[in-house]
């Protein structure tokens, strides 16, 4: 209601300048981003040895879990489409990490394996789900791109480009109805961002003060589409200004800058301000999918994010710096890389569906 | 003459029209710079610049919204959306716009474009990849939706729906872009090379909308099917050692009825195929068709072998498919009638 309010006065205000000054309007007229309101600044999240330690661990899990997906994918053990999260982990650990477990919801693309394992959800569903067995966490209907958790208030797992937005906008909303306390956190890359639907969502989220965090994961590219070959305004955190949803722009490849500026957004959003649009600048050192000839970048870019903006070997770094031993670190390694193994190999072992399994789940009962 | 794969014939297909017609204008996510993601635009925009071949924003509505408005001025856009799966946002810039602008402007203003999609299953694509929603569109007045099942058909008819003056919808049935697909998942596909439908001029050439094609004469029995199903209904008949009729219909919408009559008229029985969920799916149209024009032809009841009445699966694909055994044992059945 507050919101509803504000143009009004403000359109009065305008009136009466243009009565008094006729010729130089300039002063009346406003800035973009002047009817935004100002974000708070944020700080790098300060996290001691054994936090640290656990996050790293998260990032750690994935790109160990990804790198398996990868060769299994090779084998011929997983089919169809796979998109890898490999070089983006420090956005879903860093902001995840800073949610209310019990209360909020997540919601993302088909890029999911990163965000449910750092949802602390069993590899093993995970993995089987993407060799399409029987114990996948979709019964193996829903493959690498559709996986969910009611438990963890994870809200999947979406293959259309986009789409999930406007779900997770919904979920805010259901968020306030029930006055649950929750926040949606809603994910989406670089290219989605350009779907019309996004923009429609924006506009609901704001007209309702609705508790969302809408998350844009920049790795740069959409497919073999770069940024600046899509978008008109490359700024992607500014999309929400002319909604009047602050935006940032944060550093993915620094895992306690992310955590930093979810605690902040996190904060703003819970005391009722309404959504946030976060841009998670990022980078996918794999292919879009499982098959893509990289013809859009070169191979010099890749290895250079690699090797110098590597959130997991920064992480790494920094719990030296904190003390932490090499045989600490090697245990931990070895700890991760046990996880991924077993998983793997109960993705393996685990049956198929039975074939009526094709008919069930369709609507509410079987036929 | 060449041996091009279904991908091929298509790019030729663009090829000439680019040449031949400056109104001619493609567009789609990844189509320029990359050439797509099944390379069917493979070296257009190098040929014809970036002005006549674009790359887009992931905005299927923005697409098929933009392509009606530069058809209404004049131009002939052939906009492609990657797969039949992502058309849905772009669904009702088609249905309220592309097919209502003639009727509703009383012909002053039409929407000639081509929605080039690659449709239907069999490459373990889960729900996002493997659709077949051609029904959706053939319940729509005022589009016409063409479906080929070779590569000389491809060439021909995407010429005749770039040319035509009305909305076209082009499925490619992506499960034979590089040859004959029998249903045989575990056995090696044989190349088009391999096959006479694979020779296919790098001239122009039409092949008119509305015109089936009957692509085995036989006596017993009438197959109805288009895209890859035509293939598959093929190889089974041939091993059931069947004397059938195969119509590959080629277009929905126009539909070829004539054709199909007569053959019903002189098999009396009639199998329908396809791919697509069968409630409300095309075969439900033809099944109607056939009953309404060949009643007193008919000696067994219509036959419709289809996908089930559930979203694409991502395991149990083969259970899924209308593969092989489900056509065979429409076939006995319809036989012994
Ligand atoms: C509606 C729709 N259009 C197109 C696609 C095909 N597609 C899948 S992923 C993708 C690129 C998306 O890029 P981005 O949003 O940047 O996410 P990223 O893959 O980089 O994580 C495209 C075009 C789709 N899945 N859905
Ligand atoms: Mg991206």
């Amino acid at each position: 209601m507050a919101k509803a309010s504000a143009p009004k006065s403000s359109s009065k205000k305008s009136t009466s300048t243009r009565k008094k000054t006729s010729a130089p309007r300039k002063k009346a007229v406003a800035t973009s981003s002047s009817r935004v309101p100002k974000l708070p600044a944020f700080k790098r999240y300060k996290a001691n040895k054994a936090e640290l330690l656990e996050l790293y661990e998260q990032m750690l899990l994935i790109r160990r879990f990804e790198e398996k997906a990868g060769q299994l994918y090779g084998l011929g053990l997983i089919g169809g489409f796979c998109h890898l999260y490999i070089g983006q982990e420090a956005v879903a650990v860093g902001l995840q990490s800073a949610l209310d477990e019990d209360k909020d919801s997540v919601i993302t693309g088909y890029r999911d394996h990163g965000h449910m394992l750092a949802y602390g959800i069993d590899p093993k569903a995970i993995m089987a789900e993407l060799t399409g067995r029987a114990a996948g966490i979709s019964k193996g209907k829903g493959g690498s791109m559709h996986m969910f958790s009611v438990e963890h208030k994870f809200y999947g797992g979406h293959g259309i480009v986009g789409a999930q937005v406007s779900l997770g906008t919904g979920l805010g909303f259901a968020h306030k109805y029930r006055e649950d306390g929750g926040v949606c956190m809603a994910y989406f890359g670089d290219g989605a961002a350009n779907q019309g639907q996004v923009y429609e969502s924006f506009n609901m989220a704001e007209l309702w003060k609705l508790p969302m965090v809408f998350v844009i994961e920049n790795n740069q590219y959409a497919m073999g589409t770069s940024v600046n070959r899509s978008s008109a305004e490359d700024q992607l955190y500014r999309r929400g200004e002319s909604f009047r949803i602050p935006g940032i722009q944060v550093n993915g490849m620094d895992l306690l800058e992310v955590r930093g500026a979810a605690e902040m957004a996190l904060k703003w959003v819970r005391s009722g301000k309404g959504p946030i649009l976060m841009e998670l600048k990022t980078y996918r050192y794999r292919g879009h999918s499982m098959s893509d000839p990289a013809k859009y970048r070169s191979r010099e870019e890749v290895q250079s994010m690699r090797e110098k903006s590597d959130a997991i070997e920064q992480a790494k770094n920094e719990l030296i710096k904190m003390g932490m031993g090499e045989d600490e670190l090697k245990a931990a390694d070895k700890k991760i890389r046990k996880i991924v193994s077993e998983a793997a190999d109960f993705a393996e072992s685990s049956p198929e569906p039975d074939a009526p399994e094709l008919y069930t789940d369709v609507l509410v009962e079987t036929y | 003459m060449a041996r091009m794969n279904m991908i091929q014939a298509i790019n030729s297909a663009l090829d000439n029209m680019m040449e031949r017609d400056d109104n001619v204008v493609m567009m789609g996510e990844d189509i320029g710079y990359f050439g797509g993601v099944f390379r069917a635009t493979a070296g257009l925009q190098e040929k014809y610049g970036k002005t006549r071949v674009f790359d887009t924003p992931i905005s299927e509505c923005g697409i098929i919204g933009a392509a009606v408005g530069m058809g209404a001025y004049g131009l002939r856009p052939v906009p492609e959306i990657q797969f039949a799966d992502y058309i849905y946002p772009g669904i009702d810039q088609l249905i309220s716009e592309a097919a209502r602008l003639r009727y509703r402007s009383a012909g002053e203003f039409i929407a000639p474009m081509t929605v080039r999609s690659p449709f239907g299953g069999g490459i373990f694509g889960g729900q996002t990849h493997s659709q077949s929603p051609e029904s959706m569109f053939t319940h729509v007045s005022g589009i016409k939706t063409v479906i080929p099942s070779t590569p000389y058909d491809a060439k021909g008819l995407l010429i005749a729906s770039i040319e035509d003056n009305d909305p076209v919808i082009f499925f490619e049935p992506k499960r034979i872009y590089n040859g004959p697909f029998d249903g045989y998942y575990d056995k090696p596909v044989q190349p088009w090379s391999k096959h006479d439908a694979g020779e296919v001029p790098d001239d122009y050439y039409r092949i008119e909308l509305g015109k089936a094609n009957i692509v085995r004469e036989g006596a017993d029995l009438t197959v109805l099917a288009y895209g890859t199903m035509v293939h598959v209904a093929l190889g089974v008949i041939k091993e059931h050692g069947i004397d059938a009729e195969v119509i590959d219909l080629r277009t929905l919408v126009p539909l070829d009825i004539e054709t199909i009559e007569k053959s019903i008229e002189k098999t009396g029985r009639c199998l329908i195929v396809h791919e697509a969920t069968r409630t409300s799916g095309f075969g439900a149209e033809l099944s109607a068709l056939v009953q309404e024009r060949c009643f007193y032809h008919l000696e067994a009841p219509i036959e419709r072998v289809t996908g089930f009445d559930t979203p694409y699966p991502h395991s149990l694909e083969w259970a899924y498919f209308p593969g092989p055994v489900r056509i065979g044992e429409a076939l006995d059945k319809i036989m012994k009638d």
